[in-house]
């Protein structure tokens, strides 16, 4: 088998060019794409379909001999299928859970295969308004259709059959991340053995959809939004983007965190210049945020993931959440929240609680002590490891799942 | 699981021990106020109990997914109104009732969510309890737990008779009894004689 070959090539690259990844990382990782729907349109809940469909995804560690050791991720508003490690030796930053992926961490990737795709409707390699419509040869645009939680978890249940894997271990996520898990553990509990959904609801709130509506009337405000049409453009809806942007970050945050973190300091002067400048620390800090996003992040991508955001009920259909859960009590749940997240805050979880208990589901639940508000998920890296790596390890042992037979302590191969 | 977090007979506290030994095997149990999980964890292991938890502290949370628990954070003053009726063969409440607001409520609540309730409890009617009482003037602590009276959370003294009378007022079947003094068992003038007593309940 190529495997080991692969392996050491990559390792031998990393010595070529000087950069020597952490022990406990994945170290060099490759987006790979799947692509379905070509023959048969894929279904959206609006009515509306796509035809294909491509998916970006990674996948870390290696499956074991029965397929059962594997653990979908699941991305925030603005993540993608990079999740651990780095693309390259220059990458700055590696995947954006990287802290809990990869060898010895709560995501062990020498016991696990870990995946993670980026959702349908966003800007990180999966079909979105940014994707060529095969119709036009052009980008879609807001001729893209509406997508919503249901629609990517549909489009991951597609990756995980041709990736040949017939129920997964684990779903895991944060916030948006934490929709999906529980999209997976609703509507596919035959797939999925447990679920971990993190700082997040069953229903996105009045408050959330408002949130989401600034961000939406900012970047329509942008002259350069064009409506969506602006891919062949010299100017895109930057300064729209930003804006809302800049409004998630508040939301991400606690005040206690921007007490702690910013204060009233100002940014590079002594005194207050009287005048329309950046002057206190955190706005300085939110326009960078802002002004950052735009050269990663896709404006209408913003409006189509938020928007699936915003239509996520889980109880929409059953009336009620406990119904919604009824068939799914099979599945085992680790639910967290944090004290100090005003976004999803705690009692969303403790609701969600309260539902898979009257439902009669095996259910873990912790309002973690953190003044990091929502953004706490990633944060608080410590205690998520260590209620996430004793949750897994007891499906380990109760699921009675093998390790992979190529498990070293090695990074993990490029390719699964 | 890791078998280092699972109790051994020897190390788990006597009055646990003697709750473990009034379950049946393969009992569905709800533990009110668990902690670390030593109890639940051992039960798992030795009566092989399909176990739940509710803890209030993150530390005891965390502890009791260290040893590979359902657990769940919760308040019991908020009683268990998501849990339906019956869906437990015992709920166990130990070592806990002493700092519940409401008594009435949980012991009841117990016996709609499990079939029979076991309530483990300090006894300050303890000879040397009273004793303390009678000749120093000041509160005894709990005869088998250090914690001052002025030490949060605040707990609520009551005796072996207390209990039985509070269980006649309410209308809650005693069915079993056992007296703990230190780490012998004895059924001699229990109220006077004994540091803690369970009690197994079932409704009338």
């Amino acid at each position: 088998m190529a495997r080991p070959r692969l392996q050491k090539e990559a390792r031998e690259h990393h010595l070529e060019t000087d950069k020597m990844f952490a022990e406990n990382s994945v170290g060099l990782v490759q987006t790979k794409t799947f692509h379905f729907a070509e023959d048969e349109p894929f279904l959206l809940e609006s009515g509306e379909s796509l035809q294909p469909v491509t998916i970006a995804y990674e996948t870390y560690g290696q499956l074991n001999d029965e397929r059962s050791n594997a653990i979908l991720v699941l991305h925030a508003l603005s993540g993608g299928g990079h999740a651990a490690g780095y693309h390259d030796a220059q990458e700055q930053k590696p995947g954006w859970w990287d802290t809990c992926i990869g060898p010895g961490k709560a995501f062990d990737t020498n016991r696990f295969f870990v995946i993670c795709s980026n959702v349908l409707g966003s800007c990180y390699g999966s079909s979105g308004p940014m994707s060529i419509n095969p119709q036009t040869n052009e980008p879609y645009g807001l001729n893209f259709p509406l997508v919503t939680i249901g629609d990517m978890v549909r489009a991951q249940v597609k990756l995980i059959d041709h990736l040949e894997i017939d129920q997964l271990l684990c779903v895991a996520g944060g916030s948006m991340g934490g929709m999906q898990a529980l999209e997976w553990a609703a509507h596919y509990p035959d797939r999925v053995k447990a679920a971990i959904p993190l700082a997040t609801t069953a229903r996105h709130s009045p408050m959330l959809i408002a949130f989401s509506e600034v961000g939406r009337q900012a970047i329509y405000a942008d002259p350069a939004w064009n409506n969506g049409a602006y891919y062949d453009q010299d100017s895109k809806p930057d300064a729209g983007l930003a804006v809302a942007r800049m409004v998630g970050h508040i939301t991400y945050l606690s005040e206690e965190a921007m007490h702690q973190k910013f204060g009233r300091r100002l940014q590079n002067i002594e005194k207050y210049g009287y005048e329309f400048e950046t002057e206190f620390a955190i706005e300085s800090y939110l326009k960078y945020n802002g002004n950052n996003f735009t050269r990663r992040f896709d404006a209408n991508s913003y409006l189509y993931v938020t928007k699936a955001l915003d239509y996520f009920d889980l109880s929409s259909e059953t009336g009620s959440l406990a119904a919604a859960f009824a068939n799914s009590t099979e599945v085992k749940y680790l639910v967290v929240s944090f004290t100090s997240d005003w976004l999803y805050p705690s009692y969303h979880s403790k609701e969600l609680v309260s539902a898979l208990t009257a439902a009669g589901a095996d259910v873990t639940y912790l309002d973690i002590q953190s003044t990091w508000g929502h953004d706490a998920f990633l944060l608080e890296v410590d205690t998520m490891t260590n209620l996430m790596s004793s949750f897994l390890e007891r499906l380990v042992h109760e699921e009675a799942i093998n390790l992979p037979s190529h498990s070293s302590s090695e990074p993990a191969p490029v390719t699964p | 699981m890791n078998q280092e977090l699972i109790p051994t007979t020897e190390e788990l506290r006597p009055d646990l021990l003697a709750i473990a030994e009034m379950l049946p095997d393969q009992a569905r149990v709800l533990d009110l106020g668990c902690g670390d999980g030593a109890l639940l964890a051992y039960l798992k292991q030795s009566k092989q109990i399909i176990g739940r938890g509710i803890e209030i502290s993150e530390e005891g949370v965390l502890a009791c997914v260290r040893r590979g628990l359902s657990v769940r954070q919760g308040n019991l003053q908020e009683g268990l109104a998501d849990y339906p009726d019956k869906s437990f063969d015992v709920v166990i409440l130990s070592q806990t009732l002493r700092y519940l607001n409401d008594p009435q409520m949980i012991v009841g609540e117990m016996l709609r969510v499990g079939h029979f309730a076991i309530v483990s409890f300090s006894n300050w009617g303890y000879w040397r309890s009273r004793l303390t009482l009678l000749l120093s003037g000041r509160i005894p602590e709990a005869p088998d737990h250090d914690q001052p009276w002025d030490e949060p959370p605040r707990w609520q003294a009551f005796t072996v008779t207390d209990f039985i009378d509070f269980c006649h007022k309410n209308g809650f079947v005693i069915r079993n009894q056992v007296f703990i003094s230190g780490n012998r068992r004895g059924n001699f003038l229990n109220n006077l004689m004994s540091k803690s007593a369970i009690f197994e309940l079932e409704k009338a």
